[in-house]
């Protein structure tokens, strides 16, 4: 048995079987390769197999199985299903891209897609630059600092769900803080959900005061491993302020800020629960993301839409995998290693 | 010979594992041979939470004390997730409870889509003929009965007389007069004189009947939601809502609607008898009789409003069919109904209900009876329950001026096109 799995995890793996310099030979592989190769690491195949196994299960079989459902036309009325004493037999049929072609051609998944990276690239950018100011401020020896720190945290610390919807009842219309204040000082109040343009700026606050807390301890432990004698160099050299910042902290950071910008561009882009519990993508569908949209597809429409969801999953993980590598390649040529 | 043994030790493993996968003893509760019945009955009920809620978990319970053996679990399911829910639910084979609360347009779609079981012939479906015809008829499907109506409901103007009287005016019976009304309580009063609710497109039939318009035309398979009679209603809505005659929300609607007519912010509201519990529940209202009902104003080609209500249906999958039939019959009973009308101010959907003592003298429903009587039914087939995702996105676009009402009807009837195959 045991040699079954891990014969087909060799297989999954690639067969580039990195062997032991000792026994490597450096002859063209004999047959039995593989056999060998097994006979050697077997026990490193055996420790790997069971992540391997669920890996597979967790993340290998959904992926499969939602690129599979992509291709079909899958939805509520066609998938098998047997309830009780009612037996229905699937009768969804293969519809090859189709519903790519339909995704790519049409107005909703573009414009959609217009929207989220707008969504994005500003909350991102916002967050970014909030961090930094903080985690520098933060990193000075001012009175009250862990406080400071601690309360800065405190979104971060608060269920999301819970803080989304404290920030809906900020916003309500007639009876929300905001719009209380607002009157108080004699200005009408603003629709801040029901209007398009300012339920997107609603969102993009939410989002950035959810994700600041991670930016700035991100990027405070990454200027407390900048050495201070590079500091001390600096201004021996008579530099200002401005020029230690920007030729002394923001290399420093470096490693750091690509990581945090890297993944919280990813975060940002599937930021399911702010959007979802914020709005559900109203007013219309004027703040809908592609996770949120893709969500309807599966879940509020009906009949539920199973293979359009999954054309735009496929299409999101196909978009983030662009994403990263250009990335990362921008990155290397820049001399980062990463 | 190795491997004979272990293919011979799997053929095996197979057939004990398939046995007892087909060994499907009832463990679960049903009937015993003494008749008793026993088990777990899960009900998801959809009515209005903090209000009518209380009442209903009161009188699921009291099932318990005639038979003590069966367990009734009630859960509260907010409406607008009720429906995405109970199909996640009954898909999925795993959480679905065994009777839920089906809004009239639910039921013909879960039924088409195998979820609920047939109660023709059942003990949930007693004295077939004593329903309401209009009740009745949105629980067939396919020639079979699968629910049993529970409350039927339509909708009406909702007013405040105090803020009437302050103002003075007189109901509005025109879409006109009801701007003119508003205009006169905004000038007298500071409040605005209606709420019109924005993120929910049952509030928007009304408008739509009105025109002489409907969302479709099932007897001659015809989309009808981009005639003139669609357009015009949507330059209705947003006329109201840009001339400051109402007020509406994007997000929240039935929370800021129900509050602020509560809270004698707007005079009137359209809704139905499921709101009145909540809305006794308001400082305006202490007192019962400021509270007036009328017929939703006309519109320039008709008056009208949507007939709903709610049906009991039995989940297919359930582990416990017999005590869900008997718990869906204990709900629909005259006796049932005639409390929950004392209480709730709904209306019952058999005719010998209208006919006790607590519902022949109830004010509520001696306004909404003739109002259901002439209300306009939609079409119970599957799809009725997928018109309202595709219009309440347009709709709350036009009321946010992001569409045009040529736009927004084009795109809702395209949707339906989709939707409906083969119809024009």
């Amino acid at each position: 048995m045991a040699v079954h799995t891990s014969q087909s995890v060799v297989k999954a793996a690639g067969d580039d079987v990195a062997r032991g310099r000792s026994r490597g030979t450096g002859n063209p592989p004999p047959p039995g390769r593989i056999r060998r190769a097994l006979s050697t690491h077997w026990y490193a195949w055996t420790m790997v197999a069971p992540v391997v196994v669920v890996i597979g299960v967790i993340i290998g079989y959904p992926l499969v199985r939602g690129i599979y459902l992509s291709l079909t036309d899958a939805n509520e009325r066609n998938v098998a299903r047997s309830i009780g004493v009612n037996h229905l037999p699937a009768t969804y049929k293969f519809v090859g891209l189709d519903n790519y072609t339909d995704a790519l051609t049409g107005n909703q998944f573009l414009g959609t897609l217009g929207w989220t990276l707008v969504w994005t690239v500003s909350c991102v950018s916002i967050t970014f630059g909030l961090g930094m100011a903080l985690a520098n401020i933060l990193n000075r020896k001012i009175a009250g600092r862990s406080a400071y720190r601690m309360a800065l945290i405190l979104p971060w610390a608060v269920p999301g769900f819970v803080s989304v919807f404290a920030w809906r009842f900020l916003y309500n219309n007639d009876r929300g803080l905001l719009n209380k204040v607002l009157a108080g000082g004699g200005i009408d109040g603003i629709n801040w959900l029901g209007d398009p343009t300012i339920a997107k700026i609603s969102v993009i606050v939410v989002n950035v005061w959810l994700g600041v807390p991670f930016m700035m301890v991100a990027l405070l432990g990454g200027l407390q491993s900048i050495p201070s004698e590079q500091y001390e160099a600096a201004e021996m050299d008579g530099a200002t302020a401005w020029q230690r910042f920007r030729h002394v902290t923001l290399p420093g950071l470096r490693p750091v800020s690509t990581t945090v910008i890297l993944l919280s561009t990813i975060w940002t882009f599937n930021m399911f629960p702010v959007i979802f519990l914020l709005t559900r993508g109203g007013p219309g569908e004027a703040t809908q993301i592609l996770v949120t949209q893709a969500y309807k597809f599966s879940f509020e429409v009906s009949p539920r839409d199973f293979a359009q969801s999954s054309t735009w999953g496929v299409l999101i993980l196909v978009l983030l995998l662009i994403f990263a590598t250009i990335y990362r390649r921008v990155l290397r040529t820049q001399g980062d290693d990463w | 010979m190795r491997r004979g043994i272990t293919a011979t030790a799997l053929v095996a493993a197979l057939a004990l594992a398939a046995t007892a996968c087909g060994s499907d003893d009832k463990s679960d509760g049903g009937s015993k041979s003494s008749g008793e019945l026993s088990g777990t009955v899960t009900w998801w009920d959809t009515s209005t939470a903090g209000s009518e809620d209380k009442v209903f978990k009161k009188i699921a319970e009291g099932f318990e004390k005639l038979h003590p053996k069966v367990d009734v679990k009630y859960v509260n399911v907010p409406f607008g997730d009720a429906q995405n829910k109970f199909k996640n639910a009954a898909q999925a084979g795993s959480g679905a409870p065994d009777v839920i609360r089906s809004e009239v347009a639910w039921t013909p779609e879960f039924a088409d889509l195998g979820y609920l079981a047939p109660l023709d012939g059942t003990p949930a479906l007693q004295k077939e003929s004593d329903f309401l015809k209009q009740a009745a008829a949105s629980t067939k499907y396919n020639g079979k009965t699968y629910a049993v109506p529970q409350v039927i409901d339509s909708m009406g103007i909702f007013y405040n007389k105090k803020m009437f009287k302050a103002a003075g005016v007189e109901v509005p019976t025109t879409i006109d007069e009801l701007k003119t009304v508003s205009k006169k309580i905004k000038a007298k009063t500071g409040k605005t004189g209606f709420y019109l609710r924005g993120d929910d497109a049952y509030w928007f039939l009304s408008f739509l009947y009105g025109e002489g318009g409907d969302m479709v035309n099932a007897a001659d398979k015809t989309v009808t939601i981009d005639d003139a009679a669609g357009v015009k209603a949507m330059k209705v809505v947003k006329d109201l809502v840009d001339s400051g005659a109402a007020k509406t929300d994007a997000t929240d609607g039935w929370d800021n609607m129900q509050a602020s007519f509560k809270n004698g912010d707007v005079a009137m509201m359209i809704n139905g008898p499921w709101a009145v519990a909540d809305t006794y529940t308001g400082k305006e209202f202490q007192d019962k009789a400021n509270l007036g009902v009328a017929p939703v104003p006309s519109g320039s080609a008709a008056q009208g409003a949507p007939q709903g209500g709610h049906n009991l249906a039995v989940y297919a999958g359930s582990k416990n069919l017999d005590a869900s039939y008997a718990f869906v019959d204990y709900m629909t009973s005259v006796k049932t109904q005639a409390q929950v009308t004392k209480e709730l101010n709904l209306l019952p959907t058999r005719t010998s209900a209208y006919a006790e003592e607590p519902v022949v003298n109830n004010e509520i429903v001696g306004f909404f009876k003739p109002v259901v009587e002439s209300a306009v039914e939609r079409p119970w087939i599957p799809e009725t329950g997928s018109l309202f995702a595709p219009l309440v996105t347009e709709y709350t676009k036009v009321l946010t001026g992001q569409t045009t009402p040529e736009k927004a009807v084009k795109t809702t009837g395209d949707s339906y096109r989709k939707l409906l195959k083969g119809w024009k």
